[in-house]
């Protein structure tokens, strides 16, 4: 008898020494006559313990974790193929709490198979969507849907999709284009990494559907260098997905055609912001350009262009395939739908917990994440990436909602929640903030550019003693001229995390 | 030597619409930097000026314009990597490679170079070396790799 054992290809996996456990198990296997079939599957995101090695059995998949190389011979004599016990067995998978109360509807294939198999990826419920958006009578009916579900950016401004849609829609013009923000460049964020690695196919079929919707034939992935993993994955699933016309010229027969080209960032945060995007796909310097006009109406090579994240156009086929109103029934007030939230920093249980809107911060941290990683009090923690604010412990029962979040001195983002323990110093982060700022800027507006250097400097006179009260004036001057100056978010939102540090920790600035 | 993989990017990638990320990214993959002498030839190729070249390069943390060491190990510097003390495993890394980041160790073996997210944020911190991501590094096992890529022998194999 066979057995199937999965060891997880993400990236986060190999970076633990998932590659060295798949052959500790192949060669164990062999050595003792047993018959198993590794299959490399995408991450089931309980992150802190991978590698993380399921066994199928009778009863489901049994979860062994984190497995070291060195560990493979001992959970062998254990009856590793059989599901037996040992010291890192936790039972059945979709039992561990962590996953089993997260409401996966985005994430719903990641982690099940083989990332790269059509097969899996029909089986499990993949291109249900696009079916119905070539049934759908128009592009128009496929854009309403997505106007019903709710659905909102998810790269971090949460502008509603379906109404981005609509104006691309009804713009004329000869070429339109379908652009994925497949940036990811926010520290404490890997949802899109995860969900490109685990299940390509969602991505490609989201940017089908959205070209279908506002009458784009060709589409950009706009890729970071920093995920080789990831490129890898979508070079693969490109390719298949066009001998499947899953791309092409006759999508699933219908004769309509979209096709889909990879592009590679070169190590800019700043081309995470989307005219900075368009620039660096159209082969330029990453300069953010004024708006208007909108990439809606003048985007890519001036042409209307849907921009949205990975996870917003992966969203999309679920949307089509059950309905808008079945993602509109998750969450709360006008955030609808689920976010895959993504725990990171000092936390002792890291990973990826989509949920629908709504949970609060509390949970996330102390249920799913189970405190910090050494064991001291949460001090602060980052939401919404390099531009969020710093919340600190008091905060912490907020619920998670665009809205009330936004209400409370808060930003989502993209759903990364960076935690600190009580050993952090919010100076020195409110100064790395603006050291940040001040090597990716584009440099195309002067107080993202001037602004962020002059801050570090002045934080560094403040650290020093220096004319203390003078300079704190001083440096919250400057965030209100970089907040109502600067052209895009960057310059725009640094003083956030600044200005969070100094009001929740000022403390820190007086050592 | 180097005419090669120039003019194979260009005829490779300088088709396409807006190409000239891909074109420098396919001359830095196979030499893992940008020579001088690729400014003017892509310029020409692509209809671009020198200097809409040289700006590109420039502006990108991806291309370098000097020649890297023998391996480049980027450590990553974001929020999440600081909060599991990254910035002592950067101070380490200074003191036992002999060069600050941006710069290349003295024998040429290791360019140290900071990045900021490789979105392994769940098992911080990180590390990037030679395109292999590694995750949940300590002082021991970065003491460790530095030993291996500056050993004597890693050097004559390289």
């Amino acid at each position: 008898m066979t057995t199937t054992v999965y060891v997880p290809i993400d990236a986060t996996a190999r970076s633990l020494g998932a590659d060295e456990v798949a052959a500790a198990i192949a060669r164990e296997a062999a050595a003792r006559g047993e018959s198993v079939n590794i299959v490399r599957n995408g991450t089931r995101g309980l992150c802190w313990l991978e590698p993380l090695v399921e066994v199928a059995t009778p009863a489901g998949r049994v979860a062994y974790g984190p497995v070291d190389a060195a560990d493979v011979p001992e959970l062998f004599a254990a009856g590793l193929l059989r599901g037996g016990d040992h010291r890192l067995a936790h039972g059945r998978t979709e039992h561990i709490p962590y996953f089993k109360n997260q409401e996966r509807l985005t994430f719903a294939r990641v982690g099940l198979g083989d990332p790269l198999s059509l097969a899996d990826y029909e089986a499990n419920g993949g291109l249900r969507g696009l079916r119905a958006a070539l049934s759908a009578g128009t592009g128009a009916d496929i854009v309403e849907e997505v106007v019903r579900s709710g659905l909102r950016g998810r790269g971090g401004a949460a502008f509603p999709a379906g109404i981005k849609w609509r104006t691309v829609a009804a713009t004329n013009a000869d070429r339109k284009y379908i652009c994925c923000n497949a940036d990811e460049g926010d520290s404490g964020t890997f949802s899109d990494r995860m969900l490109m690695e685990g299940d390509p196919y969602v991505l490609l079929e989201g940017m089908a559907i959205a070209g279908l919707a506002v009458g784009a034939e060709y589409g950009y992935i706009y890729l970071r260098s920093e995920y080789p993993d990831a490129e890898r994955t979508l070079l693969a699933a490109l390719g298949r997905a066009r001998e499947a016309k899953l791309l092409g010229d006759d999508l699933l027969g219908s004769g309509k055609r979209f096709d889909i080209e990879l592009r590679r960032g070169a190590g800019a945060y700043i081309c995470g912001e989307e005219t900075a995007m368009l620039e660096s796909l159209e082969g330029k310097r990453g300069m953010v350009r004024p708006k208007p006009p909108l990439p809606a109406i003048a985007g890519l090579f001036g042409k209307p262009t849907v921009i949205n994240n990975v996870i917003t156009l992966a969203s999309v086929p679920i949307i089509l395939d059950k309905g808008g109103q079945f993602y509109a029934d998750y969450g709360m007030g006008r955030s609808r739908g689920t976010l895959p939230f993504q725990l990171a920093g000092n936390i002792k249980r890291g990973g990826l917990v989509e949920k629908a809107f709504g949970l609060t911060l509390r949970e996330l941290l102390y249920d799913y994440g189970g405190g910090s990683a050494s064991g001291r009090p949460i001090r602060a923690v980052q939401v919404g990436g390099p531009l969020g604010y710093y919340i600190p412990a008091a905060k912490f029962d907020l619920p998670l909602d665009y809205e009330a979040f936004a209400a409370n001195g808060g930003m989502l983002g993209h759903g990364g929640v960076v935690v600190f323990d009580d050993t952090v110093d919010m100076a020195h982060m409110a100064r790395y903030a603006m050291e940040f700022c001040a090597i990716e800027s584009c440099g195309k507006c002067t107080p993202c550019r001037i602004g962020s250097t002059r801050g570090v400097e002045v934080i560094d006179r403040i650290r020093a003693g220096t004319r203390r009260s003078e300079n704190l004036t001083l440096l919250r001057d400057l965030c209100d001229t970089m907040i109502h100056g600067s052209l895009c978010a960057m310059g725009g939102l640094t003083p956030a995390p600044v200005l969070s540090a100094l009001d929740h920790f000022p403390e820190d600035f007086l050592r | 030597m180097r005419q090669g993989p120039i003019d194979e990017a260009i005829a490779t990638r300088g088709h396409l619409p807006g190409g000239l990320l891909e074109v420098l990214h396919a001359i830095a993959d196979r030499l893992g930097w940008i020579p001088p002498e690729a400014v003017e030839r892509v310029a020409k190729a692509l209809n671009l000026s020198r200097a809409e070249v040289h700006g590109v390069i420039t502006f990108y943390h991806d291309f370098r314009s000097e020649p890297p060491g023998r391996h480049v190990l980027k450590l990553c510097r974001a929020e999440s990597c600081q909060s599991m003390g990254s910035e002592q495993l950067a101070a380490q890394l200074e003191r036992r490679l002999g060069c600050r980041f941006g710069e290349t160790s003295p024998g040429g073996a290791v360019s140290l170079e900071p990045v900021y997210c490789l979105g392994n944020c769940a098992a911080s911190p990180a590390l990037l070396l030679d395109g292999q991501l590694r995750g949940r590094v300590t002082a021991g096992r970065l003491d460790r790799l530095v030993d291996e890529l500056t050993a004597p022998a890693a050097e004559e194999r390289a």
